[in-house]
């Protein structure tokens, strides 16, 4: 499966249509691949030069057989085999190839995994993916694609709501369900009162935005192209 | 993270039974298990999912109160119509922790059952921390301890209770019905967490093998005056340095009934009778809110980062008494 912000930076930004198109992810790998032979070949950086740990790491255990799960994302089923300690983060990149899922911190900190589980937006680095069969999984790639961008990926590219862009699905995935959860009259740490709809002003946009991260610093772009959407344009 | 056998019991009587084998926990959201478990914190062999289990449900008892099916994602507890409306402590305690997501996925009973984000415990780099090898020491005291407890604490460890729903839930003086191998029964949410003594490993009064059924709540009088005041380092998605869950029944310009639980002081939600009783049968005054936080603090100890807790905590308590006399939504 094609990476679509791959194919995205492809079409903006690859002068020769004609010649094989490098690609981010292409380019990703080889400089991983290239990085890594670099460190195996300097001398003095053995991993016995590695901290000792204060108690040895205990044995690994015998492994219970991988199973096969049906998992639903974007609308179609994909049958995968997985151990049963594969988050769901992990089956959608290592296993299905849907990279526009991101890894950042993998300990539910920084929101750069944010999907939508029926609905609802989950950090994917935080649940197994078996835990999540007969579910409804969305991703980043099922929101929209290049060409039929989701209102909340218009207004990201439009008011300039990212830089590097690692956070920027996650961001996506999860402004689009805090648009859904106003209205459906969900409450917020700052909402004045708990009796009354919250209206999305900054500050409730920011508050709600909180469990995704932008080392980037974004966030005023990220607070003005989730606010146009929730105020002014219907959601898909 | 270790490798692991899963498995989803079809009812809560199968998950007690399978429960019982060594190295099994249940996973409900799975927020704080899983990140435990990818740092070798935690290592169960088998994973019981209990998130398909009965006890997503919220109903309402015949004595006024509410039930809270231990399976309720935080989110939707936090937003149910009856919780806003008779609980609204709840529910601001609720909103207040973690993240959107976070809360999308944990769960009522996930939260009781999350344990301390002591970083000498979560990081097993460390050698010494009696919460996570019992015997090998507490490197927090005497170390970087600026989060940790200034109450209830013991020489073998000095690790808070991270929830934010645990501290408005024993103000609110809910409990919690359990069931297990020898059958149900119902602990007081203030007696649910231990404090650590000589045994911080243990968090929780729950047998091994006992699953969290529901949370319960008494039928309340402090849905209109009630405050949740919560200290952390940034703004939002951030653990309490401090937190308060305040809330007064006040008639005839007295107060009838108090309740009032700190947060992130201790091994447990901190609340304490008789600085409650100390707001009773007189009008909230400078006097009466000095009586019951000095009561409420009583023995409060730092650990030298962690000192400035106890003057926090002293002004916390007066703010958010205030702000619940005055009635907040």
């Amino acid at each position: 499966m094609s990476d679509p912000l791959d194919d995205a930076d492809r079409a903006v930004r690859h002068p020769h249509p004609a010649l094989p198109a490098p690609t981010r992810r292409g380019f990703l790998k080889s400089a991983g691949a290239a990085t890594g032979a670099l460190a195996t070949a300097l001398p003095g950086t053995p991993a016995a030069a590695a901290p000792a740990a204060p108690t040895m790491p205990p044995p690994p255990r015998p492994a219970p057989p991988p199973r096969r799960i049906t998992l639903t994302i974007n609308g179609a089923r994909h049958e995968l085999m997985v151990e049963a300690r594969v988050t769901l983060l992990d089956a959608l990149r290592e296993h299905l190839a849907l990279y526009g899922t991101k890894k950042g911190c993998d300990r539910g900190q920084c929101g750069a995994c944010t999907v939508l589980v029926d609905g609802r937006r989950i950090n994917s680095c935080l649940t197994l993916a078996v835990m999540q069969e007969d579910r409804a999984i969305t991703t980043i790639e099922g929101l929209g694609q290049p060409g039929a961008l989701h209102a909340m990926q218009a207004a990201f590219i439009e008011h300039d709501a990212f830089q590097c862009g690692y956070c920027t699905p996650g961001q996506i995935c999860s402004a689009v369900a805090l648009v859904q959860e106003a209205r459906d009259g969900q409450a917020s740490a700052v909402t004045a009162d708990l009796r009354q709809p919250a209206v999305l002003d900054d500050d409730e946009i920011r508050e709600r935005m909180s469990g995704n991260l932008c080392r980037c610093g974004a966030y005023p772009n990220i607070v003005k192209a989730v606010r146009v959407v929730a105020t002014i344009r219907p959601i898909a | 993270m270790d490798n692991i056998d899963y498995q989803r019991p079809a009812s809560v009587d199968e998950a007690i039974r399978l429960a019982q084998q060594p190295g099994t926990a249940f996973i409900g959201g799975g927020t704080n298990l899983l990140d435990l478990m990818k740092g070798g914190v935690a290592r169960p062999m088998r994973l019981l999912d209990v998130t398909r289990l009965p006890g997503r449900e919220i109903a309402q008892l015949p004595d006024g109160g509410l039930r809270l099916g231990a399976g309720v994602p935080n989110s939707d507890a936090a937003n149910h119509r009856l919780v806003r409306e008779r609980y609204p402590l709840l529910a601001r305690a609720l909103l207040s922790g973690a993240s959107a997501q976070l809360r999308n996925m944990a769960t009522v009973g996930g939260n009781l059952m999350q344990r301390t984000r002591c970083s000498y415990f979560t990081d097993t780099g460390f050698g010494a921390c009696n919460k996570r090898e019992p015997g090998s020491g507490c490197a927090a005291i005497g170390g970087f301890n600026r989060m940790h407890a200034i109450l209830g604490t013991s020489e073998a460890c000095i690790a808070t209770h991270p929830s934010d729903m645990c501290v408005a839930l024993a103000a609110l003086r809910a409990t919690v019905r359990v069931r297990g191998a020898q059958g149900e029964r119902t602990i007081p949410m203030t007696e649910f967490h231990r404090l650590p003594a000589a045994r911080p490993e243990l968090d929780t009064v729950l047998q091994p093998g006992e699953l969290i059924v529901s949370v319960d709540l008494p039928a309340s009088r402090f849905a209109q005056r009630h405050a949740y005041l919560k200290l952390r380092d940034r703004a939002s998605f951030a653990f309490a340095l401090v937190s308060v869950a305040a809330a007064l029944d006040e008639r005839d310009g007295a107060v009838a009934d108090a309740a009032l639980a700190l947060g992130g002081v201790a091994h447990k939600p901190w609340r304490v009778l008789a600085a409650e009783q100390a707001l009773v049968g007189r009008p909230l005054s400078e006097a009466s809110i000095a009586d019951a936080t000095s009561l409420l603090l009583d023995g409060a100890r730092g650990f030298g980062h962690n000192d400035f807790k106890i003057e926090l905590a002293r002004r916390a308590v007066a703010r958010a008494l205030a702000q619940a006399h005055t009635g907040t939504a």
